[in-house]
């Protein structure tokens, strides 16, 4: 079953979805809260994720630098994950690359920021 | 389920291509890019899933279905996805439609055929019973979504 709708048939016409059924299925059920899910779930969760993976790509090639050079880079993908609200949820996954230099910097400006006024770091951390 | 990792990425040859045939020709996506996007397709699931389990649970039942995932995909801000997604589920169900109907068609034929000669049948025999047997591991499968 899980054969079935990948990639193209025999005929060369396009399938409904080219990603793995049996793999999104593995990755949904990899959370721990989920007990089944149906075919139809199944198959539109993949074709929804093929989707993002268009959108993701094209959005983040239309508002990246690289458009110029013809090129989609890893930096143009964190700009979008930090700049779009939609794409929020992927901040931690695609960090924006920065500098050692730059990242110790900022470690000691954050320290000397803590030791100006302690504790205020961890009220904004729970609000 | 999944033990190892990396049964939680999804197939690279596969994202380069959907990424390849979303971008105009000839642009050059990094080595980085591409495991990026598809990290973000893995996450993207998960992310869908919790959504989608929750609409599950708020309407009290305990199997996913396509209008939680609907939902979910509201939910995510991904509402651009959901017309595409309602074309996806109409082609799909009429496809499931289109198969029970030739297996039901072929089951017809058989019929009309058993008058004819005893190695005719027999061989037609053994076709259904490979049918059958087909039919069987569609059969598991789905059980196996369903636990």
């Amino acid at each position: 079953m899980a054969d079935v709708a990948v990639g193209k048939d025999k005929c060369g016409e396009q399938r409904l979805v080219s990603l793995p059924l049996s793999r999104i299925r593995v990755i949904m059920k990899s959370s721990p809260e989920v007990s089944s899910i149906n075919q139809e779930a199944l198959v539109l969760t993949a074709k929804a994720t093929e989707l993002f993976v268009q959108y993701l790509a094209t959005y983040s090639y239309r508002h990246g630098s690289g458009k110029e050079k013809k090129a989609l880079t890893y930096n143009d993908l964190a700009n979008t994950a930090e700049e779009s609200d939609t794409f929020q949820f992927l901040a931690d996954i695609l960090p924006k690359k920065i500098l050692a230099s730059k990242y110790l910097k900022m470690l000691k400006e954050k320290k000397e920021e803590d030791e100006d006024d302690e504790g205020s770091d961890d009220d904004e951390a729970e609000s | 389920m999944a033990e190892r990792p990396e049964d939680l990425n999804l197939p690279n040859a596969v994202i380069t291509r959907i990424i390849k045939e979303a971008l105009p020709d000839g642009v050059n996506i990094s080595k980085e890019a591409r495991s990026a996007i598809s990290r973000a397709a893995s996450v993207f699931v998960l992310y869908a899933t919790s959504c989608a389990n929750n609409f599950a649970m708020k309407g009290k039942r305990k199997t996913l279905n396509a209008s939680d995932v609907l939902s979910a995909m509201e939910e995510m801000e991904f509402q651009r996805f959901i017309t595409p997604l309602k074309e996806a589920l109409e082609a799909y169900r009429r496809e499931q439609k289109g198969k029970k109907e030739a297996s039901e068609q072929k089951k017809k034929d058989k019929d009309k055929k058993t008058d004819s000669e005893e190695q005719d049948r027999s061989r037609d025999e053994d076709n259904e019973e490979d049918e059958e047997r087909l039919e069987e591991e569609e059969q598991n499968e789905e059980e196996d979504v369903d636990n």
